[in-house]
C-alpha cells in the first residue's frame, strides 16, 4: 500500500509543476504588457514602468520569477489581488467553504437519489420503470444546466414564490461567519427563522449542480448492479433461500459499489465546474463566481491562483480517491 | 456545415456492407438510438435549410412587436409563433438559425479534438518511451483542471469569440481521444498482424496511421459522440457566461444570456434557447449510447 501511495505521489509531483507553469505562462501569453496589467495602471512614465516591473520582479529572468512564485505557492502566498488588493489565500478561504457547502450538499442529493434510482432499475431491468429512470437519467446528463437554473428560478420563485432568487441568506439574519458553512453558522447565530432561510437559499442551487452528478451516479449504479447480478455467487446466494432483500442489498451491492465509489469521487471536477455555472445563476458567493467575476475583471493573479488552487483541490481528491480504491479493492495495488 | 457521420464511401466492397448492415442491426435494436439519429438528422436538415424555412431574418428587430408571448398566449401573434426577444426579433428565426452555430461548434470542434487527439496519441503509444511520459504528463496537467474553467480561462486570455470558444474547448476535449487512441495502438502493437507487416517492411508512419489505426476506431468513434455533445454544451455555456459567441449572434447560450434579465417577465425567451439545446444534447448522447451498445463487442454476443 505504501509504495501504491509513493507511486501515486511521483506522479503527482510532475503534474503539480506543469500545472504551475500553465496557471504562471497565462499571464504573460495575454496580449499587452505584464507591468501595466499586472498594476492595473493603464497609462505611466517610463521611469515609473521601471519602477514597477523592478518591484513586481519582472525585470528579472523569467525562469527565476516562475521559481519565486512556485516557492511563494508553496508557502501559501499566491499575491495579491489587482482589484481588492487583498491576499488572493484569504479571498479564497474566505469564498471556499460558500462552495464547499454546496458541493456537498449537491453530491448527498445526488447519492440519496441516484443509487437507490440505479438498484430500483436494474432490479426492473428491461420494464418501465428501467426506461422512466435512465430515460430521465440520460435527460439530466444533457441538460444545460445554466438553463436548468433559470428554470428552476422561474417556477419556484417566480410563480409559487416558494424559493429566494440569489444569494446564500436572507438579509433580514446578520451574525459573523464561525465555520464559513452557514447552515452551521445559522443554527449556532441562535436567530429564529435564520436557519430555514439559508436552507430555502440552498434547496435551487443544490438541486442545480446536483442533477448532473444525479444521472451520471444513477447510471453508473444500474449498470454496476447489472454486471454484479449476472455473477455466480449471487446465484448462490439467491440457491440458498436468502431473500431477494439480502441478496440485492448486501451480497450484490457490496461489490457494485466499488465502480460507484470511484464515479462519485470522478464528480469533484464535475462539481467545481458546474459551480462556476451554479454560483453565477444565483449569485452565490463562492470560488465559481469568484472566478467568473476575475476574468470579467482581468484580476490575472486571481485567476492564476484561482486555477492553481482549483486544480490542486481536484488532484488531492482524486488521489484520495484513488486510495480509498486501493483500500476496497486489492486487485488494483499490483 | 458536413454532418460527419452520414458521410460515408460510394462504393462499398461486400465485407464492409455487411459490417454496415450488422452494425444497423445491432444499433436499430436500441429504440432510444434511433429516435436520437432521426432526430439529429432532422437537426440537420433545420440547420442547412434555416434560410428558406425561417419567417424572418434572425437580426431582424420589430420595434413595435417586442416581447411578444408565443400565439398559443394571450397577445401572441400569428406572424411570431413562439414570440419575440426583447428587442423585438422573433424567437423561432433566431432558433432555427441557432442549429446552425451549434452543429458547426460540435463539427468543428470535435474534428480539431479528434484529430489532434489521433495524431498525438499514436505517436504516444507507437513510440513509448519517454516521448510517451512527457505527451502523457502533459495530458494529465490538462485534465486537472475542471475542463469549463479552462476553457474560461483561454478565452479571456484569447479574447471572447465564438472561434477561440471553439479552439479552447477542443483544447480541453482533446486528451479523451489521446488516451483512447494510445491505449488502443499499445494493444495492437504487439498483435502478430503489425508484425508481420513491419518484417514486410512498412514503415513507422504506415504502421501508425494505416495498419494499426483503423483497428481502434470503435472506442474512438463513441468518445466522439460524446465530445460532440460536450462541445455544444460548453460553447453554450461560455456563450451564457458572455465568453462565447457574441450578441446578437443567434446561438442558444449567447440567447440565453441576453435574456436573463427578463426571466420573470417573459418565460418564453429564457425557455425555447434552452429547450433547443437540451434536445440536441440529448439526441447526440442517445445516438452515443447506442454506438456503445452496438460497437462493444463484450455486449454484442450475449
Amino acid at each position: 500500500m505504501l509504495r501504491y501511495l509513493l507511486k501515486r505521489l511521483a506522479v503527482l509531483v510532475p503534474t503539480f509543476i506543469g500545472v504551475s507553469i500553465i496557471a504562471f505562462t497565462f499571464i504573460r501569453l495575454l496580449p499587452g504588457d505584464p507591468v501595466a496589467l499586472m498594476s492595473g495602471e493603464r497609462v505611466m512614465s517610463p521611469e515609473r514602468h521601471a519602477m514597477i516591473s523592478h518591484e513586481l520582479g519582472y525585470d528579472r529572468p523569467v525562469v527565476i520569477q516562475y521559481l519565486d512564485y512556485l516557492r511563494g505557492v508553496v508557502t501559501g502566498d499566491f499575491g495579491n489581488s489587482i482589484v481588492t488588493k487583498q491576499p488572493i489565500l484569504d479571498q479564497f478561504l474566505t469564498l471556499f467553504p460558500a462552495t464547499l457547502e454546496l458541493s456537498f450538499c449537491a453530491i448527498i442529493f445526488a447519492i440519496v437519489l441516484g443509487i437507490p434510482a440505479g438498484i430500483f432499475a436494474a432490479i426492473k431491468r428491461g420494464t418501465f420503470w428501467d426506461q422512466t429512470i435512465m430515460g430521465t437519467a440520460l435527460v439530466g446528463y444533457s441538460m444545460p444546466i445554466f438553463w436548468w437554473g433559470l428554470l428552476l428560478i422561474i417556477f419556484f420563485s417566480g410563480i409559487l414564490q416558494w424559493t429566494p432568487v440569489s444569494g446564500r441568506i436572507s438579509l433580514l439574519y446578520f451574525f459573523p461567519p464561525v465555520t464559513g458553512f452557514m447552515l452551521i453558522d445559522s443554527l449556532l447565530s441562535g436567530q429564529a427563522g435564520a436557519f430555514k432561510s439559508a436552507v430555502s437559499h440552498l434547496i435551487l442551487p443544490t438541486i442545480v449542480l446536483g442533477t448532473i452528478p444525479l444521472a451520471v451516479i444513477a447510471r453508473q449504479t444500474r449498470s454496476a448492479m447489472l454486471e454484479v447480478l449476472g455473477e455466480d455467487y449471487v446465484r448462490t446466494a439467491r440457491a440458498k433461500g436468502l431473500s431477494p432483500f439480502r441478496v440485492v442489498g448486501i451480497h450484490a451491492l457490496r461489490n457494485a459499489m466499488i465502480p460507484v465509489i470511484t464515479t462519485i469521487g470522478l464528480q469533484v471536477g464535475v462539481l467545481l465546474a458546474g459551480a462556476i455555472l451554479t454560483e453565477t445563476i444565483f449569485s452565490w458567493p463562492g470560488i465559481g463566481k469568484w472566478m467568473v467575476d476575475s476574468v470579467f475583471r482581468r484580476d490575472y493573479p486571481v485567476i492564476q491562483g484561482g486555477l492553481l488552487m482549483i486544480a490542486g483541490i481536484i488532484m488531492v481528491v482524486n488521489l484520495i480517491v484513488d486510495l480509498l480504491y486501493g483500500l476496497i479493492n486489492p486487485r488494483i495495488r499490483h | 456545415m458536413a454532418d460527419p457521420s452520414t458521410a460515408q464511401p460510394i462504393s462499398l466492397d461486400p465485407s464492409r456492407r455487411r459490417q454496415l448492415a450488422e452494425f444497423w442491426y445491432y444499433f436499430s435494436e436500441n429504440r432510444g438510438a434511433v429516435i436520437g439519429f432521426w432526430l439529429f438528422v432532422l437537426l440537420v436538415i433545420v440547420a442547412l435549410l434555416a434560410p428558406l424555412i425561417a419567417p424572418h431574418l434572425p437580426y431582424e428587430q420589430y420595434r413595435d412587436a417586442v416581447l411578444v408571448p408565443p400565439f398559443w398566449e394571450d397577445g401572441g401573434q400569428a406572424a411570431f409563433p413562439l414570440g419575440t426577444d426583447p428587442v423585438g426579433r422573433d424567437m423561432l428565426s433566431r432558433l432555427l438559425y441557432g442549429a446552425r452555430y451549434s452543429l458547426f461548434i460540435g463539427v468543428v470542434v470535435t474534428t480539431i479534438a479528434l484529430v489532434g487527439g489521433i495524431f498525438i496519441g499514436v505517436i504516444a503509444g507507437y513510440f513509448g518511451g519517454w516521448i510517451d511520459t512527457v505527451i502523457m504528463r502533459i495530458m494529465d496537467v490538462i485534465l486537472a483542471f475542471p475542463s469549463l474553467l479552462l476553457a474560461l480561462v483561454l478565452v479571456a486570455v484569447l479574447g471572447p469569440g465564438l472561434t477561440n470558444a471553439m479552439i479552447a474547448i477542443a483544447l480541453v476535449l482533446q486528451p479523451h481521444f489521446v488516451r483512447l487512441t494510445r491505449a488502443a495502438v499499445m494493444t495492437e502493437k504487439g498483435r502478430e498482424y503489425v508484425t508481420a507487416a513491419r518484417v514486410s517492411g512498412a514503415g513507422s508512419l504506415r504502421l501508425m496511421f494505416r495498419t494499426i489505426l483503423p483497428n481502434t476506431t470503435a472506442p474512438l468513434i463513441v468518445q466522439a459522440t460524446l465530445s460532440f455533445s460536450s462541445a455544444i454544451l460548453d460553447a453554450a455555456a461560455l456563450g451564457f457566461l458572455g465568453m462565447g459567441a457574441q450578441p446578437p449572434t443567434p446561438e442558444w447560450g449567447t440567447m440565453l444570456a441576453e435574456a436573463r434579465e427578463f426571466i420573470l417577465r417573459a418565460w418564453w425567451v429564457v425557455t425555447f434557447p434552452g429547450l433547443a439545446i437540451l434536445i440536441t444534447v440529448l439526441a447526440i448522447n442517445l445516438v452515443g449510447d447506442g454506438l456503445r451498445d452496438a460497437l462493444d463487442p463484450k455486449l454484442k454476443r450475449s
